[in-house]
């Protein structure tokens, strides 16, 4: 038990914190790296899984994407990113060392959660409801932004909150392939010996993770009380991340 | 034996450099796979042998879980509140966490994936449990069943389609997921990626990241078997998937594309 003892010493001392290296700069580069990669995922993916949500097509696609990125270890993806000649290690402004191959690897497995819960949420629009807007004379366009987007919008949104936390994770495993982030923390604490250090870096990356956790949460809870969704409770399945 | 070694020695440089060396280094190849067979067997003996635990610990555990939390609807809420903040922490973050319990060991990875697993399959047994019509509970009532046997001989058969659907998506991750014990030394293939990072060695990074894959996609199709032998009602008339979905509305349906 004395790990944990050294494990609270690290998360006390100032010095672990602050600094060149220290882990608020760690969880500064993180943060920026997860939310640019969400948002270039969001923008990657979101036209296309509603685009094939509304045009039918697809599917077979849009859903078995996240079958094969629940099969690929982000832990190889993100290696071969890095063993490649490009992207490479390089640093990468604020994001920090090797940045562009983990923003690569981050963004790619952001969008199987985001194409597959925007893709079935537009699929699952009730066909009634659907029937009625083309009775009403409503256009393909018309019907898309008027009823098949508000009604998709809490899968959807249920569908960003995986991808977040899977994208936090992921950051986290960036440090195995001497990426930026918190999780160097972790990896330098036990490839050195110091298992104190990488217990006090877990403990951070998990109560960062639970609280970005809580705070989509009471987002999504938010937004689905304002707009009075009957679909709102919907959520989908889980899945961890590695 | 001397000569020989001598000859074997002296033809070694004459021939192609291997596709593996320092200046090819390719991505792709075959003569390490042939070179380092035992070396890249043992890592994915070790890979198969920590999925195959965790996913079986996690079943162990996510069966009597689930079956609690079913009698008493105020644990079914903590329970799943607490396998989603559980799912939230990530995988290099909890094995550390455990590492104080267990050492630098395999139990610390097969705890720790097992934990996800939990995760899932406790929400599918639930929903499986949740997917068994009532009038097909009654009438065993009526028959004469007692709790047990309705459990054993009617209810999980039939809620074993959506427990097999949580039960894919549990292997899979946990595949996946094992790369990650390099952290503490015990991530089978993950060993490999991890050694073929520091040294820049990439036929090493590359087979291992695919046998990853090629474990994953087995592993699924041997669930999939399993299934079809296990419930041939459902190929009769595709029946089951339309009362699943009918039975447990958006949710269901929902998961199966997740799944």
């Amino acid at each position: 038990m004395r790990v944990l003892r050294d494990a609270w010493d690290y998360l006390l001392a100032g010095s672990s914190w602050t600094g060149d290296g220290g882990m608020l700069e760690l969880l500064g580069q993180q943060l920026l790296l997860t939310v640019t990669a969400l948002l270039l995922a969001l923008l990657v993916g979101l036209p296309v899984a509603l685009g094939l949500g509304h045009l039918g097509r697809g599917g077979f696609l849009a859903v078995n994407i996240s079958n094969v990125g629940r099969a690929v270890p982000t832990f190889a993806l993100l290696a071969v990113l890095v063993t490649l000649g490009w992207p490479g290690t390089d640093a990468f402004g604020p994001y920090g060392r090797a940045g562009i191959a983990t923003l690569l690897a981050l963004t790619l497995f952001a969008l199987p959660p985001i194409i597959t819960n925007g893709y079935v949420a537009v699929r699952e629009v009730p066909a009634d409801v659907q029937e009625a807007a083309q009775g009403m004379g409503m256009t393909g366009a018309q019907r898309f932004w008027r009823v098949e987007l508000p009604l998709a919008m809490p899968l959807v949104a249920s569908g960003v909150r995986l991808a977040l936390v899977q994208v936090w994770a992921t950051a986290t495993i960036a440090a195995l392939v001497a990426g930026p982030g918190l999780g160097r923390v972790i990896t330098d604490g036990f490839y050195r010996s110091q298992y104190g250090q990488g217990i006090a870096g877990a403990v951070v990356v998990a109560v960062v993770a639970l609280l970005l956790e809580l705070v989509a949460a009471g987002a999504q809870r938010l937004a689905a009380r304002e707009r009075r969704d009957p679909l709102a409770t919907v959520t989908t399945g889980h899945h961890p991340t590695g | 034996m001397p000569v020989t070694l001598l000859a074997a020695a002296a033809s070694a440089p004459a021939a192609e450099p291997s596709c593996y060396s320092r200046l090819t280094n390719e991505w792709f190849c075959l003569d390490y796979v042939r070179d380092r067979r035992e070396e890249v067997l043992d890592a994915a003996g070790q890979h198969l042998l920590i999925t195959v635990l965790a996913v079986a610990l996690g079943v162990a555990l996510a069966v009597p879980l689930a079956l609690l939390a079913r009698r008493l609807p105020r644990l079914e809420a903590s329970v799943l509140g607490l396998s989603t903040g559980l799912y939230t922490v990530p995988s290099i973050a909890l094995f550390p966490l455990l590492v104080p319990f267990t050492g630098l060991t395999m139990t610390t990875v097969v705890i720790g994936l097992a934990l996800y697993a939990l995760t899932v399959l406790v929400r599918a047994f639930l929903e499986g449990l949740r997917s068994v019509p009532d009038e097909v509970r009654e009438s065993a009532r009526g028959l004469g069943y007692g709790a047990g046997r309705l459990l054993v001989r009617i209810e999980l058969p039939l809620a074993l389609p959506v427990v097999m659907a949580g039960l894919r998506v549990a292997t899979v991750s946990t595949v996946a997921l094992t790369t990650v014990g390099s952290l503490v030394s015990y991530g089978g293939l993950g060993n490999l990626i991890r050694d073929g990072v520091t040294t820049n060695f990439r036929a090493e990074l590359m087979t291992a990241a695919v046998l990853c894959v090629v474990i994953a996609f087995a592993l699924d199709a041997l669930i999939v078997l399993a299934q079809r032998l296990l419930t041939p009602w459902t190929r009769t008339r595709g029946s089951t998937r339309a009362t699943r979905a009918g039975r447990s509305g958006r949710s269901g349906r929902a998961q199966e594309a997740e799944a």
